[in-house]
C-alpha cells in the first residue's frame, strides 16, 4: 500500500487533493460494475448456503409401511437434524481424525517449510534454484494424483521404498496401511503437497525483511544459524502464525487423499475418515441429504470459527489507504 | 538485491566464503524427497503388468509404448476428451475468473459506494469458508436445479475466487495510479474504456497470478466435478483417473493405465508452471506486492 502513498504523493499536493481525486467519477458506475460478481457470489455462495440451512430442518416422513407413491414425505423438523450431528459418535470421530492427522502434519509440513525458506535465504548454500523450484513443484500436481502416486508406493508389492528396504536389510516390509502407520502415511502426502507452497510464502516473507539487520548481526560476531534463528525467525512471526492458521482450516476440510488411499488400502482408512467424507457418505452415498446438510452447515460454523481469527488478524492493515 | 554485490566484498575480505555443507546437504535431501514420486512414476509408466510387479522400482521397464498405446485406446480414447476437458474447466475457469477478479478488484480499489465495506467483508467469509465445504450444498442445489452433469455445473462455481478478488483489489490499489484514470476521464474516456484499455494493462502480471491459482485451484478440486458429473465423457482428468484407478483395484491390469495416464496428467502442468515460474508470487500478506 505504500505504492500508492508514494505514486500519488506529488502530483495530488493540490489545494484540496481528496476532492480533486474523486469529483468526475459517475455514481452509478462502481454498481454497474458489481453486478456480474454480487450475481455470481450469490448463486455460488449464499442461495447454496441457505438451501443447505433449510434442508438441514427437514425430514423424511414415512406413512405407513413406506411403500407407494405419497408414502414418503418432506417434513418441517426443527433442529432433530442438529440434534442427531451432536450426538453421531462417528461424526466427531471424524474431525477428532482430522485433528490428529492435522497434529501430524501441520508441524511437520511448516517445520520443513521453515528450514528450507530459511535454507534457501541464507548465504553460501549452492543449488539454491534447483531447491526452489524442485520443493515448489508438488504445488502444481493435482492432490488426488499426488496420493494416487504415493498410493501406489506405499502398494507391498510396488512400493520402491519396500524394495530398497529389502535389497539393504533383506526385510520384508513396513505396512503403510497398518491401523496407525496410515495416519503417518496420509500425512505424508499432505506433506509433499504442501510443504514447498508454505517454503514459497515464508521465503517471500524473508527476502522482504530489511538485510541490515543482518550485517550489523555478523559484524556482532553472530552466524548464519544464530542469524536465522535469532533474527529471522522473530521477524517473520506474522507469516507463520498465517500458514498455521490456513492450514489449520485445510486440514479440518481434508478429502482427497484419504479418500485416495479409502480406495487404494482395502479398508485401513474407513469411509467416513474425515468429516467431509463422512458428509459426502451420508449425503451422496447414504441418500440421507438432511443429515448431510446439517452436517455440511457444522463443519462450516467450525471452519468459519476458525477463519474469524484469521480476518482479525489480517484484514486491518492491509487496506489502510484506500478511499472508504 | 542491490545491496548484494557489496556485501560479497565484505564477507569476503573479511572470511573465506566457503560452501556451507550442512545447509546445502538438508536442501538436497528435501530436492530427492520431492521428486522421488515423480521419478517412480517416470520409471512405473515403463513397465508393463508383470514388470511393475516384479522387477525393482527403479529399473525401468518396456513397456512404455505399449502403455501409451493401451491409454489411448481405453474406451476409444477417453483419456484424450478428459484432458480437453481440464483445459476447458481449468483454463477456461481460470480465465473467466481472472477477468472477474480484475473488474470486482478494481471497483473496490479505484472507487466509493454504498456498501463497500459490506461486500468486501463478504468477500473476505468467501476466501475463508473453502470451496470444498461448498461443493456438497452446490451440489445439492444444482442437482434440484436440474443442472447436473452439464460442463456449466462445474465451471460456475469455479469463475467466483474471493481470493482473486481480494488479491486484484491489492493490485489495483498498487499499479494503477488514480491520476491515470482521471486523465483518462478528462479525455473522455467512459469508465469501462479506462477499465478495459488502462487499468487491465497495468494489472496485467498480477491477473497472471491470479489466473495460474485459480487454475490449480480448479484442476485440484475434486469434489465438486466428482459431486456434479455423471457421464465420463464430461470428466476432468482427476476424476477419470480416480474412476480408472477404483475399477483397478478390481482389476490389476488397469494399473499401468492409471500410472501412464498419471505421467501424462502430471506434465502439462508442470510445464506451465515452469514456463510461468515468475508469476508465483506467495506473499500471503501481499503489502509488498510491486
Amino acid at each position: 500500500m505504500t505504492a500508492t502513498a508514494v505514486v500519488s504523493g506529488p502530483t495530488t499536493a493540490g489545494p484540496d487533493p481528496a476532492r480533486r481525486r474523486w469529483t468526475p467519477a459517475p455514481r452509478a458506475v462502481p454498481y454497474a460494475f458489481m453486478v456480474p460478481a454480487v450475481l455470481l457470489f450469490a448463486a455460488v455462495f449464499l442461495v447454496p448456503l441457505g438451501y443447505t440451512v433449510y434442508l438441514s430442518t427437514q425430514r423424511t416422513a414415512i406413512r405407513g409401511l413406506g411403500l407407494g407413491a405419497g408414502a414418503r414425505k418432506q417434513v418441517f423438523d426443527g433442529l432433530g437434524n442438529y440434534t442427531a450431528v451432536l450426538h453421531d459418535s462417528e461424526f466427531w470421530h471424524s474431525v477428532l481424525r482430522a485433528l490428529l492427522y492435522g497434529c501430524i502434519l501441520i508441524p511437520l509440513m511448516l517445520g520443513l517449510a521453515t528450514v528450507f525458506a530459511l535454507i534457501l535465504d541464507a548465504q553460501r548454500v549452492r543449488l539454491k534454484r534447483l531447491g526452489r523450484i524442485a520443493i515448489f513443484l508438488p504445488y502444481a500436481v493435482p492432490t488426488i494424483i499426488g496420493s494416487l502416486l504415493w498410493g501406489f508406493m506405499y502398494l507391498p508389492s510396488v512400493s520402491p521404498i519396500d524394495s530398497v528396504l529389502h535389497t539393504l536389510f533383506g526385510s520384508s516390509g513396513i505396512n503403510f496401511f497398518g491401523q496407525h502407520a496410515v495416519y503417518l502415511s496420509v500425512a505424508n502426502i499432505g506433506i509433499w503437497g504442501g510443504t514447498g507452497f508454505n517454503m514459497m510464502v515464508l521465503y517471500t516473507a524473508l527476502r522482504a525483511l530489511p538485510q541490515e539487520v543482518y550485517e550489523a548481526a555478523r559484524l556482532d560476531g553472530s552466524g548464519d544459524f544464530q542469524i536465522a534463528l535469532r533474527i529471522k525467525l522473530p521477524m517473520i512471526r506474522p507469516s507463520l502464525v498465517m500458514t498455521g492458521l490456513f492450514s489449520t482450516i485445510a486440514t479440518l476440510q481434508v478429502f482427497n487423499e484419504p479418500y485416495t488411499i479409502h480406495t487404494m488400502s482395502a479398508g485401513a482408512v474407513s469411509s467416513t475418515w474425515t468429516p467431509l467424507m463422512k458428509i459426502y457418505h451420508d449425503a451422496y452415498t447414504g441418500q440421507d441429504t438432511f443429515l448431510g446438510s446439517a452436517e455440511s452447515i457444522v463443519l462450516a460454523a467450525l471452519l468459519f470459527a476458525l477463519s474469524f481469527l484469521i480476518l482479525r488478524l489480517t484484514s486491518r492493515q492491509t487496506f489502510g489507504g484506500e478511499p472508504r | 538485491m542491490t545491496t548484494v554485490p557489496t556485501k560479497h566484498v565484505m564477507t569476503t575480505s573479511r572470511r573465506p566464503r566457503r560452501v556451507a555443507i550442512v545447509p546445502t546437504a538438508v536442501l538436497l535431501l528435501g530436492v530427492l524427497y520431492t521428486l522421488l514420486p515423480v521419478a517412480w512414476v517416470v520409471v512405473a509408466s515403463t513397465k508393463n503388468n508383470t514388470e511393475l510387479f516384479n522387477l525393482s522400482a527403479f529399473r525401468p521397464g518396456t513397456a512404455f509404448f505399449d502403455n501409451l498405446r493401451q491409454l489411448s485406446s481405453y474406451r476409444d480414447g477417453i483419456f484424450w476428451q478428459w484432458m480437453w476437458n481440464t483445459a476447458i474447466y481449468a483454463g477456461g475457469g481460470a480465465v473467466l475468473s481472472a477477468a472477474l477478479s480484475a473488474l470486482t478488484g478494481y471497483t473496490f480499489a479505484k472507487y466509493r459506494f454504498r456498501g463497500k465495506g459490506f461486500f468486501f467483508n463478504l468477500i473476505l467469509v468467501g476466501v475463508l469458508v473453502p470451496a470444498v465445504v461448498l461443493a456438497v450444498p452446490q451440489y445439492l442445489l444444482v442437482a434440484k436445479l436440474g443442472f447436473a452433469d452439464t460442463y456449466w455445473s462445474v465451471l460456475i462455481p469455479s469463475i467466483v475466487s474471493p481470493y482473486g478478488i481480494y488479491l486484484a483489489r491489492i493490485y489495483a490499489g498498487a499499479s494503477v495510479p488514480d491520476e491515470v484514470i482521471e486523465a483518462a476521464r478528462m479525455d473522455g474516456s467512459s469508465e469501462w474504456r479506462t477499465f478495459l484499455r488502462v487499468a487491465v494493462p497495468m494489472m496485467a502480471p498480477g491477473l497472471v497470478t491470479i489466473f495460474l491459482f485459480q487454475f490449480v485451484a480448479i484442476w485440484n478440486n475434486f469434489l465438486l466435478p466428482w459431486l456434479m458429473l455423471g457421464s465420463d465423457t464430461k470428466y476432468p482428468l482427476t476424476v477419470g483417473l480416480y474412476t480408472l484407478l477404483t475399477q483397478g483395484t478390481a482389476t490389476p491390469a488397469l494399473y499401468t493405465v492409471v500410472i501412464a495416464g498419471s505421467m501424462l496428467s502430471i506434465i502439462p502442468l508442470v510445464v506451465l508452471f515452469l514456463l510461468l515460474q515468475r508469476f508465483w508470487r506467495v506473499d500471503l500478506s501481499a503489502g509488498s506486492v510491486k
